[in-house]
């Protein structure tokens, strides 16, 4: 735990909360884009330390609950075929498609393995060469290099059973969407820590420049929030609007660069549905002419899905920064983590679903009393 | 058995058996793996109850050998417990299903408050499962039992076709006599009472994930698998009525049994995250797979809700017992929000920790 510890510090994290207070003169709002940095934050409590009028946003950046429904359909229809082993990390299998999820596909028969990582599926395939291994891959740019290397080392080792069912998603361009979307609230961003350790953060100058909004390279521990919220707020108060990195011990601005020469040789930029939020022009990629052959979608050709989403979800407004998941009319009552009715009440990093375990429905007064009796531990 | 014996039954078991250096003699027909006829009734099945089990379990009640045991037991009240075992692998760093099948058991009797005394045991196996893992699991059984001081007294095979099983189920029942004057259960925790746990937590599960196949994580990580009744009579002897619930943390981990007994009390429950023991291998892994420790399983570890008073005492003689040297207080029980389990973070704020819903399920990035 050396080199995490450090940034878990509770004393230090007081100190930053209160000069972030001291610097702020009036309210700002910052996203996080990252559901990572959103699972921290609510974890640690770290909105609650900050001062009133500091609000953190959660942003779109968790790859289950942007994954199109209809994705989702098409990978429980592959996984329900018989002589397919179709693998996933596991937080996708309880992800709620328009009839089922794949765990339910799993009980009713299909070969569906949790793995952690798409070269375990690729292993498989070569393992099972009478089988069909699919891989689910979707994610950001942080998962993206482990993806395609296994289309690359398929290729490579001549394996015709490996396929990947591909929905990566991109940053920048969903940052871009949320600044240009009607009724925009955002005035910062921190920057997603382990994208910009595969990407750098090259591509971020031209969005501060044009937005005119500031950028932080952020990591996920506490202290590492709380120093970007600080820079940010620094940059608001003071007008300024640049890319700043405070992430430096893993982020450079050029980034991982071989990993991102062998994205830009396997896939090819492309539109991309959001779920709960609609196409986003170029914001995401997909498997590039030369690997099409290990495209899942061409392989099996499932017709015929008629996706529905629930009525009652706005997931698409959480996603969006337009409300907190607790102002959702069905949060906690028809949509918890164990009958979810939209992917951000299922992951861990869903917004959502982070309210709900960390226990963001209670009211003030019952997190007051919690804590009144807690100080009270340390004496009993 | 020792760790290397049992690696290198593994390795023989998909060879030529070789059952030379073997404490458990060899059922006569010399087939290697267990066969339909072994579940049968006939001599095949009374080989394996001659030749394996009777020799690794023996007791007199054992060796009566008719339809059930006999058993003398104290007048007063008894306590009765029962539990499947179905882990994969069956064998992992730190035990195996057989260690597993009798100090489930064991632990669930003496956090009752009850002293364990007799168990039985019921084998489901799959045709085609190595005889010599078999003798491994029922000789880690038997050393298992001996050291919790209890009897086998009882047991049953039987044999499922290949494919309906998953090499060896085991089903361990098992009986205690209460302490006279103790009255232990998850509705008694009160409001004031101290919360400790009696070690490292997630151990056992860490230990199985890292050896699970598909998961591809070396690490010196050993389940916590332990007989639990000695400590817990130590922490009985000192406290006795000011002890007012207990509970092994078996599956979901320290946050399920907290908010289990949290609900059934009726009560709240704060603990200090900063406070929670935690081996820093264990850790390390669940940051390494998006997973929370007080969710992973234990197997050998107890938690105690004690009237305020005795916390300190309590703590001593658990930091005394070498199962309880990292024994720490972690919180206490309070009459706000009751039915929750809330932590304090070691950022001062606070957080619910709720109930999960199925397994933790590794996160993507």
């Amino acid at each position: 735990m050396k080199y995490l510890t450090e940034f878990r510090n509770g004393e230090i994290a007081q100190r930053m909360a209160r000069e972030i207070a001291a610097i702020a003169t009036r309210p700002w709002k910052i996203m996080e884009v990252c559901g990572g940095q959103t699972h921290s934050i609510i974890k640690n409590g770290i909105d609650q330390m900050l001062p009133v009028g500091i609000e953190m946003i959660h942003g779109p950046g968790c790859p289950v609950c942007v994954t199109p429904l209809e994705l989702i359909d098409k990978a429980l229809a592959i996984a329900a075929q018989p002589g397919v082993i179709f693998c996933s990390f596991g937080d996708m299998l309880r992800v709620p498609g328009t009839d089922a999820d794949l765990f339910q596909i799993k009980g009713a028969g299909g070969d569906v393995r949790v793995v952690y990582s798409p070269l375990d599926a690729v292993e498989l395939a070569a393992k099972n060469p009478d089988k069909q291994v699919v891989f689910f891959g979707v994610g950001f740019e942080t998962t993206a290099p482990a993806n395609a290397m296994s289309v690359h080392v398929a290729k490579r080792r001549g394996l015709k059973n490996f396929s990947l069912l591909v929905s990566h998603v991109l940053v920048p361009p969903a940052i871009s969407a949320i600044l240009e979307s009607p009724g925009n609230k955002v005035q910062a961003f921190l920057l997603a820590g382990h994208v910009c350790s595969v990407m750098g953060y090259w591509e971020y100058p031209p969005l501060a420049a044009k937005y005119g909004v500031p950028l932080v390279v952020t990591g996920f521990e506490p202290l590492d929030l709380l120093d970007g919220i600080r820079r940010a707020v620094i940059q608001l108060e003071a007008g300024r609007h640049e890319v700043e990195n405070a992430y430096e011990r893993i982020v450079t601005y050029d980034g991982n660069q071989p990993a991102q020469k062998l994205l830009a040789e396997v896939f090819e930029v492309t539109d991309r549905a959001w779920r709960g939020i609609g196409v986003i022009p170029k914001s995401g990629w997909r498997l590039a002419p030369a690997y099409r052959d290990f495209d899942a979608e061409e392989r099996f050709q499932i017709q015929g899905i008629h996706t529905q989403e629930s009525a009652l979800c706005r997931a698409g407004d959480v996603l969006r920064g337009a409300i907190k998941p607790a102002e959702c009319s069905a949060f906690g009552k028809e949509c918890t983590p164990r009958h979810p009715l939209g992917a951000t009440m299922v992951s861990s990093e869903g917004a959502c679903a982070a309210y709900f375990n960390y226990g963001r429905f209670l009211s003030a007064e019952e997190l007051a009393g919690a804590g009144s009796a807690l100080s009270g531990a340390a004496h009993g | 058995m020792g760790e290397d014996a049992k690696a290198s039954l593994l390795v023989r078991a998909s060879a030529t058996p070789d059952f030379s250096g073997w404490s458990c003699p060899l059922p006569l027909v010399g087939y290697p793996t267990i066969v339909m006829g072994h579940g049968g009734g006939g001599k095949l099945g009374n080989e394996l109850v001659e030749h394996l089990f009777l020799p690794a379990f023996r007791n007199a009640a054992l060796e009566n050998l008719g339809d059930a045991a006999v058993l003398n037991l104290p007048s007063g009240r008894l306590a009765m417990s029962t539990d499947s075992f179905v882990v994969q692998p069956l064998f992992f760093p730190g035990g195996s299903i057989g260690e597993l099948a009798v100090n489930g058991t064991v632990n669930d009797l003496a956090v009752s408050g009850a002293e364990p005394k007799y168990l039985s045991a019921s084998f489901i196996l799959e045709e085609g499962f190595p005889l010599a893992q078999l003798a491994a699991i029922v000789e880690a059984m038997a050393a298992a039992a001996a050291t919790a001081g209890v009897q086998i007294v009882t047991g049953d095979t039987k044999v499922v076709e290949r494919g309906h099983g998953d090499g060896c189920y085991i089903n361990s029942a098992g009986i205690g006599v209460l302490r006279e004057g103790i009255s232990v259960g998850p509705r008694h925790a009160m409001p004031g009472d101290a919360i400790l746990v009696s070690g490292t937590i997630g151990d056992h599960g860490m230990a199985i994930m890292s050896v699970r196949e598909g998961l591809e994580f070396e690490s010196p990580i050993r389940s916590d698998c332990a007989a639990l009744n000695g400590m817990i009579g130590a922490v009985l002897d000192a406290a006795g009525t000011q002890v007012h619930a207990m509970r092994d943390p078996t599956r979901g981990g320290l946050a399920s049994t907290l908010n289990e007994i949290a609900q059934a009390s009726g009560v709240g429950i704060a603990i200090d995250e900063a406070r929670l023991p935690v081996r820093t291998e264990v850790q390390s892994a669940c940051e390494l797979l998006g997973l929370d420790p007080v969710y992973v399983a234990n197997e050998g570890k107890a938690v105690f809700f004690v009237a305020a008073e005795a916390a300190e005492q309590v703590l001593a003689v658990l930091r005394a017992h070498p199962l309880g040297r990292d024994a720490a207080l972690i919180g206490h029980v309070t009459s706000e929000h009751k039915g929750m389990l809330v932590a304090r973070t070691a950022m001062g704020s606070n957080r619910v920790i709720a109930q999960q819903i199925g397994e933790q399920l590794p996160r993507i990035c």
